[in-house]
């Protein structure tokens, strides 16, 4: 999955922080040692997000979420339980959604992720998001990224054939059915409880699609 | 969230050295229940071995003729596999009614195994627990405890192991395959792996420190009618009351463990010698040494009519 962080590296981690594991470079050990002692460990990470390549030095404590938020500001995923009971937090991650409150920034080193921001634009919306437009699947508007990101790998994870627990039989491919896309979303929160209209906006793109 | 440092592994032996002797090392892989309780300093590692790397991420054959499950297979990849869907489909029922598509596209299979007891008291630090901190009593004994254990308590602590995976495993006699930092291996029945609380509530399962998983071997595929019954607060995403993982024969014998109940998947196998007895005299077998609470006394006759919802289905299907 990533090019690795050289586990051999980690000694240094614990006394020395982000320089020594980011090293190599002389001049390295004069940083060491001007560093507090008792700084938090920190360490060199690849994402490729969007499509770019952003390199970082993170806490080993950074969340993804909070490495895209905060680190990134890329503000479109959002924070609600930060615990992986909303899904605020979706991302896509090489290809398959996750929440990404509950993953360090340093275990998708050299991971592909895709955003809100990343899916479209506000002159070029994704097709999904022009249907969360039309079908108004949102009033407050603050689970919807992570709605979107989830809606758009459900309609992938259907058409891959990956089970469901309201499917009759196993050996069939799910379909792209109301029922599917309702039981597949059940990781996404809607206080405002927009969820006919997430139904509807998701419906309309898997028609499109089929 | 305390702070640690964090490395990845290459080797699994490598990985279960630096565990087994650094205290305050851990294992990470899927993270899903790792960071949800290292956020509450449930847990605080002081270093994480990242396990992702070790290539235990596929699922083979064994030559007798059942399927080994690399440790880090998603619940996805292991739910959607085509020959456990078609061979061994009580367990990718039981995979999918858990958790959400997020959770499960990042957890592993290990890592399901490992998960931690969701008991409110064990997640509240301001609780006494001795599951969190051994020897400051249960708040949950006397307290909230609906959701709670029914049978393999102790007055240690009441707690249940949440998952569901596991409880399809016991009926499909699994077992856990594991490597130790002197790179020797061994193989424990899933029956065995869970522990009954007793006086130890904060040791889960029999590993040791530094024992990491490598696979979940499934025997011989076992014929009949395959079923998992989960009956819940909501329809998705909320754990168990009470779950049903079984496997139904033709001739009416069958498999049965339940989910929601125990600190394990719990199944007796006596009782399942004699199907004709019906569901209500099989349940009472299973169920003759349950110490429930006020609160959690219906699980009881909830996990009866469950059992005998899921016969009378299996018949249906078989029919």
């Amino acid at each position: 999955m990533s090019e690795g962080l050289d586990v051999t590296r980690r000694i240094m981690l614990a006394s020395g922080g982000a320089a020594a594991a980011l090293a190599a470079a002389p001049g390295a050990e004069a940083r060491l040692s001007a560093e507090k002692p008792d700084s938090p460990p920190h360490l060199p990470i690849t994402l490729t997000v969007n499509g770019a390549r952003r390199d970082l030095t993170l806490d080993t404590r950074t969340t993804l979420l909070d490495a895209l938020r905060e680190h990134l500001h890329l503000t479109g995923t959002k924070k609600g339980c930060d615990h992986g009971q909303c899904g605020a937090c979706t991302v896509i991650v090489n290809g398959e959604r996750i929440n990404s409150c509950l993953t360090l920034a340093a275990m998708h080193h050299g991971d592909k992720i895709t955003t809100i921001e990343g899916l479209g634009t506000p002159d070029k919306l994704h097709p999904m998001q022009a249907a969360f437009v039309k079908h108004d699947g949102y009033q407050c508007g603050y689970c919807t990224p992570g709605q979107i990101c989830s809606a758009v790998a459900v309609l992938d994870e259907i058409r891959a054939g990956i089970p469901s627990h309201i499917q009759a039989d196993l050996l069939e491919k799910p379909g792209l059915t109301a029922i599917e896309m309702r039981e597949r979303m059940s990781g996404n929160i809607c206080r405002c409880g927009a969820y006919s209209n997430i139904a509807d906006a998701m419906a309309e793109i898997a028609g499109d699609k089929v | 969230m305390k702070a640690f440092t964090y490395t990845r592994a290459k080797d699994p032996v490598e990985a279960a050295q630096i565990v087994a002797r650094e205290p305050g090392a851990k294992f990470i892989a899927g993270g899903t229940n790792l960071l949800d309780l290292m956020k509450l300093e449930i847990e605080t590692p002081s270093h994480l071995v990242d396990v992702q790397d070790l290539k235990l991420d596929a699922i083979d054959k064994t030559d007798d003729g059942g399927l080994r499950i690399g440790a880090l297979v998603s619940n996805t990849r292991l739910a959607a596999d085509k020959r456990v869907r078609r061979d061994y489909a009580v367990l990718t029922r039981a995979i999918v009614a858990g958790a959400s598509g997020q959770l499960r596209n990042k957890a592993t299979t290990a890592g399901n195994l490992l998960q931690r007891t969701r008991c409110p008291y064990f997640y509240d630090p301001n609780m006494a627990c001795n599951k969190r901190k051994p020897g400051s009593g249960c708040a949950a004994i006397g307290g909230y405890s609906r959701q709670l254990g029914v049978i393999g308590t102790s007055d240690a602590c009441i707690a249940t192991y949440p998952g569901d995976m596991a409880v399809a495993l016991r009926v499909l006699d699994a077992s856990v395959e594991t490597v130790r930092g002197d790179g020797q291996r061994r193989t424990i029945p899933i029956a065995d792996f869970h522990r009954v609380w007793g006086d130890h509530p904060e040791r889960d399962t029999v590993l040791d420190k530094g024992e990491l998983i490598t696979a979940v071997t499934l025997p011989r595929p076992v014929g009949g009618v395959h079923l998992y019954r989960k009956v819940r607060d909501r329809s998705s995403y909320a754990f168990a009351l009470v779950s049903v993982a079984a496997v139904v024969a033709k001739d009416g014998t069958g498999r049965f463990a339940f989910g929601g109940v125990a600190p394990k998947p719990w199944r007796v196998e006596a009782a399942e010698q004699e199907p004709s007895r019906g569901p209500k005299a099989i349940a009472a077998q299973i169920f003759a040494d349950a110490r429930p609470t006020k609160d959690n006394a219906f699980k009881l006759t909830l996990a009866e009519r469950t059992l005998a919802s899921v016969i009378d289905e299996a018949r249906e299907m078989a029919a």
